[in-house]
C-alpha cells in the first residue's frame, strides 16, 4: 500500500505550518519564560509601597527595557517592600546613586519601574541595592489627599 | 404512569449502554494504537483527509475571527481609551477559548461528519465484516488510525486558528484602525504566558482532538446498517461532538483558570 507522494508532501507542510504557528504563539505572542533568563545581574529596590507592581514587570531607563522584575518581598522587621530586578548584562555601567520610581503605563496600564541614573563613578553590581526609591502612586491615596485638601479649602472660604 | 417512567428507564438504560459499548471500543481502538508505528502510512493518509483538507475552512474562519474581534474590541476599547490593549484582548480570547473551541466546531462539522459517515458506510456494504473474514481487524485497520490522526491534527489545527486570528486582527487593529504597532506586540507579550495560556490551550485542543474523533468513529462503527441509520449517525456525531466540546470547555476552563 503506497501512498501517493503528494499527500505525504501536503502532510509534511501541514505539520510544518502547526508546529510553526505554535513556535510563533510561543515566541512572538507569549514572552516564553523557558528560553528567557535573561543574562545579567540583580539589583534590590526598597519602596514604601508598590502599589501593583507585579514580577516581571519592565524595568525601564528613559523609557528603554533594560530588565524585569525577578521577585517581590516584603521586609519583616521596616515593612519595606524589596523589590529584586535583574538587569542586563549590556548595561553593567549604572551608577550606584541611581533612582528609582514606580510608573504605570497609560491610565490603567500595568504599572513598570523607571530608573533614572546618577552621576556618580560607582557602577552597580551583582547583589547591590538602590534605596534612593519613590513609591507609587496608589489612586485612591491621591484622590483621599485630594478630597482633604478640598475640605481645607472649604473652610476658608 | 408506568409507561412514563418506563420510558425514562428505557432511555437511561440505552444511554449507559451506548456509554459502555463507547468505552469498550476505545479500549479496542487504543489496544489497536501500539501496531500503528510499522505502518504510519495508514496514520499520514488519514491526517492527510483529516487535517489537510480541513486547513481552508480553519484559514479562513481564524483569519476572520480574529478580525472580527478587533472590530468590535476596538470599538467598546476605544471609549475607555484602552485601545492600545487590543492585542491582549484578542490574543487571550483566542489562545484560551475560541482557538480551541471554534477549532473543535468547525472540526466536528467538517472532518468528524465524514468520518462516520465514511466508516458507517463502510459497514452498511459489509466492508467491515469482509475485512474480518480476511482476518484484518477493523479496529486497527480502520478506527485506530482515524482516531490518531483526530489527535495529532487538532492541536496542530487549533494553533494555525490562533495564530491567523492575531495575525487578522493585526492586519484590522494596526493596518486598518491605526493603532501603534508598539502597544499591540508589547502589551500582549506581557500579558499572555506561555505556559498558562498557551500550553492550556493546546491541552484543550488536545482533549477536544481526542473527544471529537472518538464520537466520531465511534458513531460510524455503531450506526445502522441502513442509509438513514448512516445519516443519523452523521447528524449524532456532529451534535454529541459539539456539546461535548462545549461541556468540557467550561470543566476545562474551571479546572485551568478557576
Amino acid at each position: 500500500m503506497n501512498i501517493a507522494r503528494s499527500v505525504e508532501i501536503w502532510v509534511g507542510l501541514f505539520v510544518a505550518a502547526g508546529f510553526a504557528a505554535m513556535l510563533g504563539l510561543a515566541m512572538h505572542v507569549s514572552n516564553i519564560p523557558l528560553f528567557q533568563t535573561v543574562d545579567g545581574y540583580d539589583v534590590q529596590l526598597r519602596f514604601n509601597n508598590i502599589g501593583g507592581l507585579r514580577e516581571r514587570a519592565p524595568v525601564t531607563m528613559s523609557g528603554v527595557q533594560i530588565g524585569r522584575v525577578k521577585a517581590i518581598e516584603l521586609d519583616p522587621r521596616s515593612f519595606d517592600a524589596v523589590v529584586t530586578v535583574t538587569i542586563r548584562r549590556d548595561f553593567n555601567e549604572i551608577p550606584e546613586d541611581t533612582g528609582a520610581s514606580i510608573y504605570t503605563s497609560g491610565l490603567l496600564g500595568e504599572q513598570y519601574i523607571a530608573l533614572d541614573p546618577g552621576g556618580l563613578d560607582f557602577f552597580l553590581e551583582d547583589g547591590d541595592e538602590i534605596t534612593l526609591t519613590q513609591s507609587a502612586l496608589v489612586l485612591e491615596r491621591l484622590i483621599g489627599r485630594f478630597l482633604t485638601s478640598m475640605g481645607d479649602g472649604g473652610d476658608d472660604d | 404512569m408506568t409507561d412514563f417512567f418506563s420510558r425514562i428507564g428505557r432511555s437511561t438504560l440505552g444511554t449507559l449502554a451506548r456509554l459502555g459499548r463507547a468505552s469498550v471500543f476505545l479500549w479496542h481502538a487504543l489496544v489497536g494504537l501500539p501496531g500503528l508505528i510499522l505502518r504510519p502510512g495508514l496514520v499520514v493518509a488519514q491526517i492527510y483527509s483529516i487535517g489537510v483538507l480541513s486547513l481552508i475552512i480553519i484559514v479562513v474562519s481564524g483569519t476572520f475571527v480574529g478580525a472580527v474581534l478587533a472590530l468590535q474590541g476596538y470599538n467598546t476599547l476605544v471609549n475607555f481609551g484602552a485601545q492600545d490593549s487590543l492585542g491582549v484582548l484578542v490574543a487571550l480570547s483566542l489562545l484560551r477559548e475560541l482557538g480551541p473551541v471554534v477549532t473543535a466546531l468547525l472540526f466536528a462539522g467538517r472532518a468528524g461528519s465524514a468520518l462516520t459517515a465514511e466508516i458507517g458506510l463502510m459497514k452498511t456494504t459489509e466492508q467491515l465484516s469482509s475485512m474480518e473474514m480476511m482476518a484484518v481487524d477493523p479496529m486497527r485497520r480502520v478506527v485506530a488510525p482515524r482516531l490518531l490522526a483526530g489527535f495529532i491534527s487538532m492541536p496542530l489545527l487549533a494553533a494555525i486558528f490562533s495564530f491567523l486570528g492575531i495575525m487578522g486582527a493585526y492586519v484590522v487593529g494596526v493596518g486598518a484602525l491605526g493603532l501603534d504597532e508598539g502597544p499591540f506586540w508589547g502589551q500582549m507579550q506581557s500579558a499572555v504566558d506561555f505556559r498558562d495560556d498557551v500550553m492550556n490551550g493546546v491541552i484543550k485542543s488536545l482533549v477536544f482532538g481526542f473527544v471529537a474523533s472518538w464520537i466520531a468513529v465511534y458513531e460510524g462503527f455503531d450506526a445502522e446498517p441502513t442509509s438513514e441509520g448512516v445519516s443519523r449517525a452523521t447528524t449524532r456525531t456532529v451534535v454529541h461532538t459539539s456539546l461535548a466540546v462545549l461541556g468540557l470547555d467550561f470543566v476545562l476552563t474551571a479546572l485551568m483558570f478557576g
